[in-house]
């Protein structure tokens, strides 16, 4: 492999291990340690778009304060993150996050509600140049040059998304993370909401969405990566997703199953809540395949057909 | 042109009407249920039995003993109405004229007291909100808390034993020197003798503007528009500039003028203990020597200012928030 490929295949953001504690006081002074993430892995390529998938309570939106270095104050995060090859610091992540890491939050209540909408996406900048910028962002968005005066109450729910993604394209990303940008808005909608993200990926940035909508992310995103209970339990194109039988890991084909057009196939349990997490494998006790080795100890993660896997089981699930 | 602006001016109005209404009538009767006798008080039980019987009853025509309450109050009112509070009976002056002397010497105190408790409490609240939990917060808090629970009079005691009578830096009470005609009082000594007053009522005032700011200020640093400013980059005085700063101002600004009352209210206190010879002393005074159309007009001028300050807060946020201001406009 020559340098040049070597770099192009370096990816824009490389989460590896990524874990995340709470720690609270229970009863009185007992101190309890909450692991919200366990182990998360995942890889974003420049002008690729990756779904982080998960039910609502899987831990998602942490991942993305996580790495843009936003965490409450009793939280630790462990695990590596690697920007462009690099490790991203405390020290990096406060300097790029801004300009070159950007994230779209999920609703308005994110923007300042006394700051007018042109100056807080410029983040009260009267540089010429950037308001050019704007103006730009505005054309393209086909959002009037009056917008630029409302305030954040005054936005209509239309406005919204588009406002908030022109919060991103003001800057020059290499990474785009979006946290469920999808929530409340009906079909139409969030599909243009998940469309502009497509384009900022086809435009050339690494695009993260973090989602609870399966079908979404299949109809824009490149990449899904399975999160459950803290865990990324696996990562897989959209196209594995045609079919239950290039899935890998038994969650994957439970979601797939429960999708509409595949029958509203339906697992009993549900989700475990963070504090009495099973140990092994987080899908463990709903798991038709589920053996004593499962309940034991981290789940390895391995690499297999262009995807990755939590299973110990995957000779089995590809014997089907 | 905006109905609006005349509307709301008509209703203040009205509201300002009714106040004036319901406190003169609540002050007038606690006036008469107090078990005062204002021959008594104001004369004396000796002076009052070597008197003869006409002296005796020309006493009580003058402080209005045997005349009915309500006759009292509608005469009172009916000259109110026309602009004239009546003649004090403890200064032998117009009340008009009193008030207007007393109001001048406490409005600087006020005045005084009002700005810095709010300028130093914001400011505080804002630092120990900022900075919450570190020691800096834990000093503001603690300084505020142990503020909070002094009483002002026992503070002034304490100023005016410190730098009164100990250090003789300010003078121990009233407002101009002892001794000076009244034209050779300069304004410096004015200033001079209100330090103490005005620093007693600021410091007590700080600190519940400070808790309230500190409060706030917490609330904002916790939200979600403060937690996507830092995400993209804002930190330092930008990110309290553009973010903090003009989200804790618009509590800040209702509970200063709110305010006004504490102030009030604490002033009654601290001038009695520097026998400062403002609008409190001069309620203090009526209330305690009998003094009807003083002591009405006192709480009336007071509860006006009250009601004046708050309603420049409302007007204010309706200016400054644009939620109110665009928000009431659209519809």
């Amino acid at each position: 492999m020559s340098e040049k490929k070597k770099t192009e295949q370096t990816p824009i953001l490389k989460i590896e291990h990524m874990n995340i504690t709470f720690t609270q006081y229970d009863r009185g002074m007992r101190q309890t340690e909450l692991p919200v993430i366990r182990n998360l892995d995942v890889e974003v390529h420049a002008g690729e778009m990756v779904a982080v998938v998960g039910s609502s309570g899987s831990g998602k939106s942490l991942l993305a304060h996580g790495v843009m270095g936003v965490l409450p104050y009793n939280a630790s995060m462990g695990g590596r993150i690697l920007y462009c090859g690099e490790e991203l610091t405390k020290q990096r992540i406060e300097r790029l996050r801004g300009n070159e890491i950007v994230l779209v939050p999920q609703s308005i209540a994110y923007l300042n509600p006394l700051m007018k909408i042109g100056s807080q996406i410029c983040k009260g900048s009267k540089d010429e140049k950037v308001k050019r910028k704007l103006r730009d962002i505005f054309a393209r968005y086909s959002l009037k040059p009056e917008v630029e005066e409302l305030y954040p109450f005054e936005l209509s729910g239309g406005m919204n998304r588009r406002i908030l993604i022109s919060t991103a394209l003001i800057e020059e990303p290499k990474l785009v993370i979006a946290d469920e940008p999808t929530p409340g808005l009906d079909l139409k909608m969030a599909k243009r909401a998940m469309e502009h993200f497509r384009e900022l990926a086809d435009m050339g940035a690494g695009v993260l969405v973090i989602t609870h909508d399966l079908e979404l992310a299949l109809e824009t995103a490149d990449r899904i990566a399975v999160f459950y209970a803290g865990t990324t339990l696996e990562e897989a194109t959209v196209s594995d997703f045609e079919r239950e039988e290039t899935l890998r890991h038994p969650y994957s084909k439970a979601l797939w199953r429960a999708m509409p057009k595949n029958g509203f196939g339906f697992v009993s349990g549900e989700q475990p809540y963070v504090k009495d997490l099973p140990g092994g494998c987080p899908f463990a006790p709903r798991c038709g395949r589920c053996t004593e080795e499962c309940r034991k100890g981290e789940i390895p993660s391995r690499e297999i057909r262009g995807g990755r896997v939590r299973c110990l089981h995957l000779e089995e699930s590809f014997a089907e | 042109m905006d109905r609006r602006i005349p509307v709301l001016i008509g209703k203040n109005i009205v509201r300002a009407m009714l106040l004036v209404f319901a406190v003169s009538i609540v002050t007038f009767w606690l006036m008469k249920a107090s078990p005062m006798d204002p021959l008594q008080t104001n004369v004396g039980q000796a002076a009052l039995g070597s008197m003869s019987r006409e002296q005796i009853e020309k006493l009580e025509e003058y402080w209005g003993v045997n005349t009915p309450p309500a006759e009292q109050y509608l005469s009172w009112a009916k000259d109110f109405v026309r602009g004239d509070m009546g003649t004090s009976l403890l200064y032998r002056q117009p009340v008009a004229k009193v008030i207007g002397a007393k109001l001048a010497n406490s409005l600087f105190l006020m005045i005084f007291a009002w700005l810095v408790s709010g300028l130093l409490g914001f400011v505080l609240g804002v630092i120990a909100g900022m900075n919450r939990g570190k020691w800096i917060d834990k000093l503001i808090k603690g300084y505020c808390l142990v503020i909070s629970s002094t009483p002002a009079f026992w503070l002034a005691l304490l100023l005016l034993m410190i730098f009164g009578v100990g250090l003789r830096w300010f003078p121990i009470g009233l407002s101009v020197p002892i001794g000076v005609e009244a034209g050779g009082v300069t304004f410096l000594d004015r200033v001079y003798h209100a330090v103490l007053p005005a620093l007693t009522l600021s410091i007590t005032g700080v600190s519940n503007i400070a808790l309230h700011t500190r409060e706030k200020m917490i609330d904002i640093c916790g939200s979600d528009y403060m937690l996507f400013a830092r995400m993209r980059g804002e930190t330092g005085w930008r990110l309290f500039k553009n973010y903090g700063f003009r989200n804790v101002l618009l509590p800040a600004i209702t509970l200063h003028f709110a305010a006004i009352s504490e102030i009030f209210g604490g002033s009654v206190l601290v001038e009695q203990v520097f026998s400062y010879p403002g609008l409190g002393q001069a309620a203090v005074a009526a209330g305690l020597g009998s003094d009807m159309p003083l002591l009405m007009a006192v709480t009336i001028v007071s509860a006006l200012f009250v009601f004046g300050g708050n309603m420049i807060a409302n007007i204010l946020y309706g200016v400054v928030d644009p939620r109110i201001r665009r928000g009431g406009a659209s519809k």
